[in-house]
């Protein structure tokens, strides 16, 4: 399966996301370059984490308009798979792919630390490696990761079981206090109606080998890589 | 011309910002404070559109790229033509 990593000025994971895919999970992985026109035939497109344009106006808010960006659009919208990390995950929001917008974390402060989620879903192209219920644990790095949406659009996700992670605490319960960012019903990890399209504010990447404290990560990826 | 566009968190949004400066005011004595919801502020230029294209122009960019409809708000004033 070939991956595509999307580079942004500003993105700071995409070397990440890219080891991971290549010498982890082993796959032909390339880069797409914001400005180009061309998903060189990839199967899969990832959106990396960091500060596309620098978080200018919004964060993702500028990356969305990028030329890459509509091709991005238009895979997504015939059914190609989008991962998108953080930064990614806001670009796919400001994109009108994913449902919601993100405001800034419920403490004004920036998080960087391991939080645990919750597989909300395990019959999704993002999370069928792993069990419904089981809980990983995974970095964040993030401002602007409080998910906001208005409340019929919450409804709305929650029927159609798009909510693919939410933290949790250690035992797998939703407290305030484990919902560091303070997201609206907790959610860590969404995907689109369609279920081709997720985006998740925790880093899989950077905790997708034991070295590195936590190879949970992993499970996005190789979810990725088989049908359910 | 130049414009003045406002763009502010709906109210059915929560301030965390606008909170934090809330109760620093409050701090500070000045209890009368209520309520300080923050927001941005675009001046700009625009050269060679009558009034009426402005008027078009001004809701459409703030829409499309200034605001996020989903969380924000926009108002706007032109300062002068």
């Amino acid at each position: 399966m070939k991956f595509g990593v999307v580079v942004f000025p500003g993105s700071n994971c995409d070397f990440d996301a890219f080891h991971v895919l290549k010498d982890v999970v082993k796959q032909p992985t390339v880069w797409l370059w914001h400005k180009d026109h061309d998903l060189k035939g990839v199967d899969a497109v990832v959106l990396p984490g960091g500060f596309s344009y620098g978080d200018y106006l919004r964060s993702g808010a500028i990356a969305r308009f990028s030329p890459l960006m509509q091709e991005v659009r238009e895979f997504a919208e015939k059914g190609g798979l989008v991962l998108g990390i953080c930064n990614g995950f806001q670009v796919l929001l400001e994109l009108g792919l994913l449902p919601g917008a993100m405001v800034r974390n419920k403490h004004l402060k920036f998080l960087c630390q391991h939080v645990t989620i919750r597989v909300e879903n395990d019959r999704t192209r993002f999370s069928h490696k792993a069990r419904r219920g089981q809980v990983l644990r995974i970095p964040i790095a993030h401002f602007d990761g409080n998910y906001f949406a208005p409340p019929e659009t919450l409804a709305e996700i929650e029927r159609n079981g798009q909510v693919v992670f939410r933290y949790c605490d250690a035992d797998g319960r939703l407290t305030d206090e484990a919902n560091v960012n303070g997201s609206l019903h907790a959610i860590a990890g969404l995907m689109n109606a369609g279920g081709n399209v997720m985006g998740m504010m925790p880093h899989p990447e950077r905790a997708s080998e034991q070295l590195l404290g936590s190879a949970d990560g992993r499970l996005v990826f190789e979810s990725l890589l088989a049908r359910f | 011309m130049k414009v003045r566009i406002l763009v502010a968190f709906k109210d059915s949004v929560l301030d965390p910002q606008g909170q934090t400066v809330k109760n620093a005011l409050h701090t500070l004595g000045y209890g009368v404070i209520r309520d300080v919801r923050q927001g941005k502020v675009f001046e700009i230029d625009l050269v060679g559109v009558t009034r009426p294209e402005a008027e078009k122009l001004i809701p459409e960019i703030s829409d499309k790229v200034l605001a996020n409809p989903i969380i924000e708000k926009f108002s706007w004033q032109i300062l002068e033509d």
